[in-house]
This record gives structure tokens, sequence and C-alpha cells, in this order.
């Protein structure tokens, strides 16, 4: 007995026991988090019940339970059709259904308000068109989607003058600001450009109403389950389908499609539908703006702190605040983030160039720019501690065989001691970049938003818009989760949304990961 | 090894009453030793002794150590080594060193042999290529190694590694070349190469070399200094050392009562 506890043996099941624990908690999260984020854009088929009391419901299965009195089991269906029930879900009692079927006809749409419809194709209709076959429908989307491009070109012209008009308009508030007076006839010049665009714009904007007035014909009534007829007009509807005819290679291909349109589109309905595109744009660069300015931060601090600070008081109550950073709370660089960046920094780079545009802000506000700056300061410790810590574990001999060489200490740095410690700065990296990647708390009163109306990398000069506002995966998490009007129809969104930011922070430090093992590589032994 | 040391020509390396600080504790008392020109010269004591600790005054390494203090002269031709007028870069050029642990840089071989040349600012892609042959071959290396000078110098073994880093050190054409313990961490088969090596190497420059080990002192110098306790016990020709010392001290150190 007393051999059993010399060898450690209960303190070696302590450890497999905790490690387990550990695992399994973490895994459980992931699993439930695939679970239910990969199922999301399956089509299920719609399921038709008539119930006893004669009334009948059309829509996916959600979930089963056990009824409350504990007999039988009751059915969460999704009926959809928000604007004809308000709600979008219903539970019944399996005791209360009188037949169950799968009808051919049932037609799940997505549309780009109200969620989805399920229901049945009564009639298209389009200006001198009338039918009532899918393939009517078919060939009235397609119409629809050509027409629809041609209203986008419209879209982009409009943009386009709205850009030339709002730089003429700053030009008129610069000259504005400099003295009326004088530039009283400059200004007069611009007022007149200014004009003659508005007449453009107005013609165009004529132009697409007409064209969109004109594609309001273009209609499809459906009628719901209960026989409550919807018309709707084409442009409506994102996509349609009839999941109990699909077979699983077609459904495939669906869910395909759905995935392909969640990276690539922007959302709708308040967030909980469509694409996730700006806030994955906005997450990775985020990720990327910060470790921009806290990799070369930290990384040089640490290399002072290691190599040119004069160990003593100093410099250990240094590290030890450095390391004791780690632990505030990140709502607190939120604020800091708020009040020096936003309100210090930003409102004087305001009032030294971009006076003319007060009091509405360009810096002096919650921008990408800031929040990267706030997650760099909440970052940099971990980036600091990791270089301190590969630059310490380089064997004095080599130092000293550069030194001995006749190199300066800044040559032994450069060349020999930073490409060796470059691993364990990595790794330092890779930390940080997931701790930023996970944070909410200090971006949302840096700068993230709910819907940004642009990204802030774009096609119009100067391409880079660091005092735009963004989007961003873990705020979306929140938004949809807790402050979506729907949350139950919000809930498949906030899965896919958490898996999507899971997947991102695995991607990228699987990237850096890579890097770093092909430094290991380099710096310790084999081959160049 | 008919010369008496400091006769004949001018010492490469004349320390003048040397005393060493770590802090507040002396480590080498009045040390007055100079180094012949084109000799080896071997210095050994009992650990702690200072002989390390004088070999890193010669290229000035102990500056890298906080609270360490020189007093006294050592002299590289006619410059005060520790004054104002010798840059400690160009000192530690011409006053080379090999450590006791083998130190390649994560390199290849050939950018390990052209280290000290590169920062220098040596570009010149001929001149390195001609550095690096002629140091490998100065090092008894070349014939081992010249079909992988691109590979990565820490997959070579022990003692070759040992026999680069003492080629990195002649590609800067040293005057003097400092070893600490070169051969302590190596097998018998290396460290009868690298005594082969000094033997051929003490041809061109002058080599000061600290040594544990009794017969490895009395094979490969000309001269022999004995320290203990941070004091000079004993300097002259090593044949005489080994065979007559004159202090009791250094015959009970090298017949091995102690130490």
């Amino acid at each position: 007995m007393k051999k059993y506890w010399r060898e450690g043996e209960p303190m070696v099941w302590a450890t497999g026991a905790a490690l387990t624990l550990t695992l399994m908690i973490a895994a459980t999260l992931i699993i439930v988090v695939m679970v239910n984020g990969l199922g999301v854009f399956w089509p299920k088929n719609l399921t038709l019940v008539t119930l006893k009391s004669g009334s009948r419901v059309l829509g996916e299965v959600v979930q089963r339970e056990a009824t409350a009195s504990g007999e039988g089991e009751r059915l969460q269906f999704k009926i959809g059709n928000r604007d004809l029930y308000g709600l979008d879900f219903r539970w019944v009692d399996e005791a209360d259904f009188e037949k169950t079927e799968l009808p051919e006809a049932a037609m799940v749409l997505e549309r780009q308000e109200y969620g989805n419809f399920y229901g049945m194709l009564q009639s298209v209709s389009a200006p001198g068109f009338e039918a009532s076959s899918s393939q009517a429908l078919e060939q009235l989307m397609e119409q629809v989607a050509i027409k629809k491009q041609g209203l986008e070109e419209f879209t982009e012209k409009i943009n386009d003058l709205n850009r030339r008009t709002s730089k003429l308009e700053h030009q008129k508030q610069i000259l504005f600001h400099d003295d009326p007076q004088k530039n009283q006839d400059a200004i007069a010049a611009l007022d007149r450009q200014v004009e003659a665009l508005r007449g453009e714009f107005e013609h165009l904007v004529n132009r697409q109403t007409e064209a969109a007035v004109e594609l309001h014909h273009y209609t499809a009534t459906f009628s719901d389950v209960n026989g409550t007829q919807k018309t709707m007009q084409a442009t409506e509807i994102v996509r349609y389908y009839q999941p109990n005819t699909m077979n699983v290679f077609e459904k495939g291909l669906l869910y395909l499609a759905r995935v392909v349109e969640l990276f690539i589109d922007d959302p709708r309905e308040s967030n909980t539908e469509g694409g996730l595109f700006p806030a994955i744009f906005g997450t990775v660069m985020l990720i990327f703006l910060m470790s921009l300015f806290s990799f070369p931060l930290g990384v040089i601090a640490a290399v002072y702190l290691r190599e040119y600070a004069k160990d003593g008081t100093a410099v250990r109550l240094v590290r030890i605040a450095v390391n004791n950073l780690a632990g505030i709370p990140s709502i607190v660089y939120g604020i800091f983030g708020l009040g020096f960046f936003v309100y210090g920094i930003g409102s004087g780079i305001d009032q030294i160039f971009f006076p003319e545009r007060l009091p509405t802000p360009t810096f002096g506000t919650g921008g990408i720019l800031w929040a990267s700056l706030t997650l760099a300061l909440l970052t940099v410790p971990v980036v600091i501690v990791a270089t301190e810590e590969a630059l310490g574990a380089i064997p004095t001999g080599i130092r000293e065989g550069s030194l001995a060489l006749g190199s300066t200490k800044f040559q032994a740095l450069v060349r020999i001691l930073l490409p060796m410690a470059s691993p364990g700065i990595m790794t330092g990296l890779i930390l940080a970049m997931a701790r930023a990647a996970g944070e909410v708390a200090p971006l949302m009163i840096t700068g993230v938003v709910k819907l940004a109306p642009a990204l802030p990398l774009d096609g119009t000069f100067p391409f880079l818009h660091l005092d735009r506002k963004f989007m961003h995966l873990g705020f979306h998490i929140y938004d949809i989760a807790f402050q979506s009007p729907n949350v139950e129809a919000a809930k498949p969104m906030v899965y896919v949304t958490t898996l999507l930011l899971v997947l991102i922070v695995l991607l990228m430090s699987s990237v850096a990961i890579h890097l770093r093992n092909k430094m290991k590589k380099r710096y310790t032994y084999g081959t160049f | 090894m008919n010369e008496q040391p400091n006769a004949g020509a001018a010492p490469v390396i004349d320390a003048q009453k040397v005393n060493f600080y770590y802090g507040n504790s002396q480590a080498l008392h009045h040390i007055s030793l100079s180094f012949p020109r084109r000799q080896v010269t071997a210095l050994i004591g009992p650990s702690g002794c200072g002989k390390s600790t004088f070999l890193r005054c010669l290229n000035r390494m102990n500056d890298l150590v906080d609270g360490a203090r020189v007093e006294g002269k050592i002299l590289l031709g006619d410059i005060d080594i520790n004054s104002s007028a010798m840059d400690v870069i160009e000192l530690r050029r011409r006053v080379g060193m090999v450590f006791q642990k083998s130190n390649p840089f994560p390199k290849s071989i050939y950018e390990n042999v052209i280290y000290g040349l590169r920062i220098a600012g040596v570009r010149d892609k001929a001149t390195l290529d001609e550095a690096v042959e002629h140091s490998l071959k100065g090092a008894a290396l070349w014939d081992e190694v010249k079909d992988r000078l691109q590979e990565s110098a820490l997959g070579m073994s022990g003692g070759q590694q040992q026999r680069l880093c003492i080629a990195r050190a002649i590609a800067v054409n040293p005057e003097v070349i400092l070893m600490d313990e070169p051969c302590s961490a190596l097998d018998p088969k290396s460290t009868a190469r690298v005594e082969e090596l000094i033997g051929e190497l003490r041809q061109d420059y002058t080599i000061i070399i600290v040594t544990h080990n009794m017969q490895q002192a009395a094979r490969v110098s000309d001269h022999t200094a004995f320290l203990y306790e941070g004091l000079l016990v004993e300097y002259g020709l090593t044949k005489k050392i080994f065979m007559k010392p004159k202090n009791k001290k250094t015959e009970d150190y090298i017949t091995g009562r102690f130490g």
C-alpha cells in the first residue's frame, strides 16, 4: 500500500482524469455546435398533419419531446408564414394527429422578408402571362433575375452619383470652413455642379422606380395549408423548392448552394437569415489588423526587456505588470479604447484633418482601426511574454559565439537570436490571435455594429477605410441570439455563426502553426 | 619550443598586472602574462582558478557579465584593449574564440563559416567562396563537408561542429585564437583531430588554450601557465613546467595530487 502511494499511482490517475474531463467538456461544446450548425442548411421534408379537430399543419419537424403530462409526445413544427400567422413555430400533441403525409406539391419559399413560406403554388402572373405550373414559376423567376440585373445597374449608377455628390459636398464643406466670404464664387460653382448631379440623380431614380414598378407585376400566388391565399412579388422570393420530391443528391446541391450563400451573401431579416460575408470579412480583417499592430509592438518591447534593459527591480516590476495585464477584464480595455483612441486620438485627428466635417465625426467615432488597436493592446502582453521566453531559451553560447566573431549586439539579435526565437514568437501570436478572435465586449464600444453599410475594404478610393464601422461574427452571435426580435427563428443561425467563428480561428491558427513548424524545422534540425 | 616567454619578438598579447572582479569578489590577482606570436600557450589549473575568466578578458567577453570589472593593462600590439582606443568589435575580430561547447548557428555550413565576414559587410561572392574553402581546409573539414555546404550545420557530428566553430573563427583571419576547453565535450577520436588541427594552426595563428587535461596541455602547447586561486603560479616552456616544475603547487597539480 505504501508503495502504491509512493509511486504516485492516484496522482497519475488524477492527472488523467483531469485531462479527460477538460477534453470532454471541450468536445461536448464542439459537438453540440457541429451537430446543430452543420444540419441547418439541409433541406428538411415538409410534413402535413391533419389534426382530429380538422385543422391542418404544414411545416418542418424541428424537435419532439414528452408532453407535460408524461403521456405520448409532442412535436414542434416550424410553420413559417410569419406574415399570416405571426409565429414561426407551433407545438402539436401527437395524440391529436389524425393523419400524417408528405405532399409532393408542398413548397418552401425563402423570402427577403417574413422568413420562410410553406404552402402550395396556386398561380403565376406576369404582364401578358398567366399560368399555374411550377415550370411557369421557374420561367418567371428567370425573367425576374434578368430584370433584377438591370435594376442593379441602376443602383450602381446611383451609388456612383452619390459618391460624386458627397465628394463635391465635402469640397464645399472645406471651402466653407476655410472662409465662406472669400470662397463665395467657388462654393456657388460647386453648388451648380451638385445641382446638375442632382438632376441626373432624380432622372436615374425615376427610371429605377419605373423598372421596379414594372417588376411588381411579376407575382406568384400561393396558398397556405388551410387555403389562405397570399400573392407575392417575385422579387421577394430568394429561393423556392419542393423538398418532398427531392432526392439526396438534389438536397446535397441545395445544401452546398446555401453554404456558398452563407459565405458570400449579405444578411437579411435583421441578420437571422442570409449570408455572413460582411461579418466574416470584418472578423478576419480585425484579427489581421490586430496582429499587424500587436506583433511588432510586442516583439520590440520584449527585445528591449530581455536584451537591453538592465536586469533589476524596475525590469522585474515591468515584467510582473505585463503578466498581470492579461488579467484585466476585456471590457476595461474597451472602455480605455473608447476614451483614449476614439475620443482622444480620434477626435484629435478630426480636429486637425477633417475640421470641415465637424460636428460629424470621421475618426472620432468607433471604427475598425480603433477596435483593432484596442484588441492589440489586449493581446500585446501575450506576445511580449512569449517573445521573452523564446529569447531567454536560446543558449548563451550562441549569443557569445556571435559576439566573439565581432558582431554587435544588434547584429546578433537580427541575424541569429530573432530567427531562433521565431517559433516561440509565432506561438505567442497564435495565442494572441485566438484571444482576439474570441473577444466581443471591447468591440461593442469601439466600432462593431449590427449591420454595416459598407466594408472597411472596397473598390473606392482610398480602398482601405479604417474609420468605418464593421461587423463581427462574435458580436453577430450575441446580436442574433439575444437581441433578435425572433429568437427561436434565429437559433440555427447562432449555431452556424458559432461554427464559422470556430472554423476561422482554427484556420488562422493552423496557418500560423504550419509556419511555426517550418521555422522550427529550420532552426533546430534538418536541412534548408 | 626553443624560445623563452617574454623573450625575442614582441608578444602579441601582453597582460600586465590584471585584476578582475565579479562585483566585490576578486577573481584574478595581478596576472602578468605575455603570449608570443605563433605559439600555443596553455592555461591550466584547477576549477575556479580563473583561467577561463582570464581568457575571456582577452577579447572582453566579460563585458557581458553584469558587475564585471578589469584593472591593469592588456596590450594587443601596443594598444590597451580596455581603453577607448580599441573598438570592441575590432578587438573581437582580431582575437577570435572557440568555446567549450560547440555553438554553430542554425544556418547552413556555408553561412556559419562566413558569418564573421557577413557582419563585417563583405558581400563579394568570390571572396566569400574563397574564405569558406580556405577556412574549412584550415579546420581540416573541407573534405568532409564540401558537398553539403548548404546543409544545416546542426546536422553535423559534435566533433565536426567544433571544427566548424574553429573554421568560423579563422575565416575572419584573426591574430589570436582563444580556445576555452575546446575538447571537453568531444570523444577521444574527435579530440585527437582537434589537437592535430591546433598543431597545424600554430603556424599561422597565436593560440591560447584553456584545458583541464594535462596530457593535452603537454601535447599541444609550447608554453604553459599554471593558475591557482586567481594567481599566476608558474609560467614557462611546457617542457620545463611538466618535467621540472619550480613550484611545489605546480608539481602537485601536474602529478594529480589535487585538482
